[in-house]
Order: C-alpha cells, then sequence, then structure tokens
C-alpha cells in the first residue's frame, strides 16, 4: 500500500480556505432564505407550499453534481493513484448522498401537498431514486473494504459505472412513464427564475464547504493511520 | 486476440468442467428460481386473469434474483481455496479472465432461465416461449453477467460478500429488468419488433456500455 503521509504544515493551508468558503455558503444561505420566504411572489395554483420548490429542486441539481463530481474525481483516481482524488471522490459521494436524501425528503412532502400523494413512479423521481440507492451501496462497499486502498479503487470503479448507468435508468423510466410531471424552468417568473438559481449556487457553495470539510476529515484519518503504524513499528 | 480467447476459453472450460461434475450452483439457482416462483403465485394470487399482467414481472423477479446466486458464486471458489491469484497469472490480459467468468455465469444463467419456462408454463399457464423472449432473456442476461462478473469480484473480497453483491447489482441492473419485463410483456401479447424495439435498442445499449466498462473496470478490481 501506498504510503499517504504529508508533512504537517499543510495542514493550515485548507483550513483557511475552509472558513472563507464557509463564510461565503453562511451568507448566501441568509440572503437565499430572504428570496424564498419574502422576495419571491407566492404561486398561484399550490400556493406557499411551492417555496419548497427552491430547497428541493436545487438540492436535487446539487446531488447530481456530487455524483458527476465522484465519476470525475474516480477517474483521476485511478489514472493518478491520488489520494487526494479519492478523498474527494468519497466526500462527494458522502455529502451528495446526503443532499439527495434530503432532496427526497422535502420533494415527497410537496408531493404529498401538491399532487395528493407522497410518491410517483415518474422518470425524474424514478431516476433519483435509484441513483440514491446505488451511492448507498457504494459507500457500503467502501466501509466493508478490507484496506484503504481497495476502498479507493472498488469505489472509483463503482463510481464511474453508476455514473454511466443514470442516463439508462433516467431513459428506461422515461419510456415507461413519457409524462412530464414536474414544473420546468420554462415556465418559471423571472422572480422565481431568480430565486431557484440564487439557491442553486447557495447550496452549491454549501456542497463545496461540507466536501472540503470531509475530505480534510478522511485525509486526518489517513494521518491517524499512519502514525499509528509508525509507532507501533 | 487468439491469446486471449484461449485464457476466456480455457477458464469457462474449468469452470463448466467442475459446475458438471458439482452441479452446486446450478442446483442451488434452479431450486431457488422455483421457490420464487412459488412465494410470488401466493403474493400476486396468481390466476388466469391476470397472469398476463404479472407474469412477465414474476419471471423476471424469479430471473433476477437467481442471478444475483449465479454472479456470487462465480469468484467464491477461486476465493475460499486461494486460486484466484493463479488465475490472474494467466498468460493474457486480465481481461481474459473476466471474460471466462462472464461466459461462465451467463451459460449458467441462460440454463436456468431455459428451465424455468416449461416451470411457469405448468404452474402459471403461462407460454413464455417466443424468438423475441429468446432474444430478450440473451440481452438481458448479458447485461446482468457483465456488470454482475465485476461486483461479484469486488464483493468476494469484503467481509459482507454475499450481502454486497445485491445491493450493488439491483440498482444498476434496474433499467434491464424494466426493458426485460417489457419486452416480453409485449412478446407476449403478439406486439412483435414494434413492441420490443424500444427496449431491445435500450438492452443493447446498456450490454455494449458494461461490456466494455466492466472489462476495462476488472482490472482495477483484482490489481494486489
Amino acid at each position: 500500500m501506498a504510503s499517504t503521509a504529508m508533512p504537517a504544515t499543510k495542514a493550515a493551508g485548507p483550513g483557511g480556505w475552509r472558513l472563507a468558503v464557509l463564510a461565503v455558503a453562511g451568507a448566501m444561505m441568509l440572503v437565499n432564505l430572504w428570496l424564498i420566504f419574502a422576495y419571491v411572489p407566492t404561486e398561484v395554483s399550490m400556493g406557499v407550499v411551492q417555496r419548497i420548490f427552491y430547497f428541493h429542486v436545487p438540492t436535487v441539481e446539487i446531488g447530481f453534481v456530487a455524483f458527476f463530481v465522484v465519476f470525475v474525481a474516480s477517474i483521476w483516481y485511478l489514472v493518478s493513484r491520488k489520494p487526494s482524488a479519492d478523498r474527494l471522490a468519497q466526500a462527494a459521494a458522502e455529502i451528495g448522498t446526503m443532499f439527495l436524501t434530503v432532496a427526497i425528503i422535502m420533494g415527497a412532502i410537496w408531493a404529498k401537498k401538491a399532487w395528493g400523494t407522497w410518491w410517483i413512479w415518474d422518470n425524474k423521481l424514478t431516476t433519483t431514486f435509484v441513483l440514491w440507492l446505488i451511492y448507498a451501496g457504494y459507500l457500503m462497499v467502501r466501509a466493508y473494504a478490507p484496506t484503504r486502498a481497495q476502498a479507493a479503487r472498488w469505489g472509483a470503479i463503482i463510481g464511474i459505472i453508476s455514473f454511466l448507468d443514470v442516463p439508462i435508468v433516467y431513459a428506461a423510466s422515461s419510456i415507461l412513464h413519457p409524462a412530464e410531471t414536474l414544473t420546468t424552468e420554462g415556465g418559471l417568473e423571472p422572480a422565481m427564475r431568480l430565486a431557484h438559481w440564487f439557491s442553486f449556487f447557495a447550496f452549491g457553495v454549501l456542497f463545496v464547504y461540507m466536501t472540503m470539510l470531509r475530505s480534510g476529515q478522511h485525509h486526518d484519518e489517513e494521518r491517524i493511520d499512519e502514525l499509528r503504524r509508525t509507532t507501533i513499528e | 486476440m487468439s491469446r486471449y480467447l484461449r485464457v476466456v476459453l480455457a477458464i469457462y472450460r474449468k469452470d463448466a468442467q467442475l459446475e458438471a461434475r458439482t452441479r452446486e450452483t446450478f442446483t442451488a439457482m434452479a431450486v431457488f428460481a422455483i421457490a420464487v416462483a412459488l412465494i410470488f403465485n401466493f403474493a400476486f394470487q396468481v390466476n388466469p386473469r391476470n397472469v398476463a399482467l404479472v407474469g412477465p414481472g414474476i419471471a423476471w423477479a424469479a430471473f433476477t434474483f437467481t442471478g444475483v446466486i449465479g454472479i456470487n458464486r462465480a469468484f467464491i471458489f477461486e476465493k475460499d481455496r486461494g486460486t484466484l491469484e493463479g488465475l490472474l497469472l494467466a498468460p493474457a490480459g486480465r481481461e481474459a479472465v473476466y471474460g471466462g467468468k462472464l461466459l461462465g455465469t451467463l451459460t449458467l444463467m441462460l440454463i436456468v432461465e431455459a428451465l424455468m419456462v416449461p416451470v411457469f408454463l405448468v404452474f402459471y399457464d403461462i407460454a413464455l416461449l417466443s424468438w423475441w423472449f429468446v432474444g430478450t432473456a440473451v440481452l438481458a442476461t448479458v447485461g446482468f453477467a457483465a456488470v454482475g462478473t465485476v461486483f461479484a469480484a469486488i464483493a468476494v473480497h469484503t467481509r459482507a460478500r454475499e450481502v454486497l453483491l445485491p445491493l450493488l447489482f439491483l440498482p444498476i441492473v434496474m433499467p434491464v429488468v424494466v426493458a426485460a419485463v417489457s419486452s416480453t410483456a409485449s412478446a407476449l401479447a403478439g406486439e412483435g419488433w414494434s413492441g420490443v424495439a424500444r427496449w431491445f435498442s435500450l438492452m443493447v445499449a446498456f450490454d455494449v456500455v458494461f461490456l466494455v466498462v466492466s472489462s476495462l473496470a476488472f482490472e482495477f478490481v483484482v490489481e494486489e
């Protein structure tokens, strides 16, 4: 197994960056809340519950972006074998799974109010759900792998295979249920569109912060393991 | 290339001979498939009125779950007897090991599926057999074996090997299951090519993508 020890001086750098990203995320989230609860007009047919849209849709979108990050970082890891690429893949998968979990729960609440049902098996919901399940499997494989190097390699393979599977899942569920059931960007008022995009970027910065934090934790874990090994020997 | 084929066929012959002598995996798969058919019969109260509706789904649920057993067994023998390392020393790329294992799993699954056709005929009075069904079974099973073989190679090295494979395998093959159920239903309804065309192209896409990606990825799974 490759050594992953890093000089201790490197720790100060990422921590400073992380604080800056956290500050931006916090400020954007405050503006975001104001936009969603005060600025944006109430939607006519669905009423106030439609405001969930500005939380639900951006978190789904960031969830999908997260798994694109896992895909790219997985390829990068297999090519370069850099531990940092693997840490990024793992952190993005963990935070992405969390984003999708929150998004699915919020979506169900919204759907109950808007459609009268918690869930429908349309193409978007099905794809999101399958993606969530796949990454739950991804995280379990990593947890069950005997060594960190195996977790990294197997995670990378599953990260690549899973991402390539998503369009096929979407195609299959679209043939099955061709109807478009969700509101799309085109039908939105300018103010609503602004709130959606702002929320997307606010959650995006939050995702970046949480991923940095998590991958930093993985880095610390590796260094503790490394220290333990060297002190025992 | 010919060296690649020689190694693929050598591994395939070895596994086929082992299976022909012990029939361990085959028996487990066949009995399990019949047990699934039994459970679904009572779960759905299958009768002549609803069999066209639930029959294709039951068949593919049985084939999918049975496939998990077959795929799981592909590397367990090797792992338990410590012969996987020997296989990996074969004088060809590791994608040849993948090819041989895939072919073995594929054959076993197709045999069990063929065996289940008369079983479904007797139990459910549903005549699955048609050329469209044969095409569906081949395309879907190739897809199952293509991703399943890589996942099995991963799962066999972990602590939770029997549990992990279905967790990875089932969500990934969801589109194949959807396509197989739908094209089996339209084959039963006698809709011909127009009924199965979209599903066949979906399965072909899945098979091509994952045959290529999985044989490339296999190298990284077994690397020491």
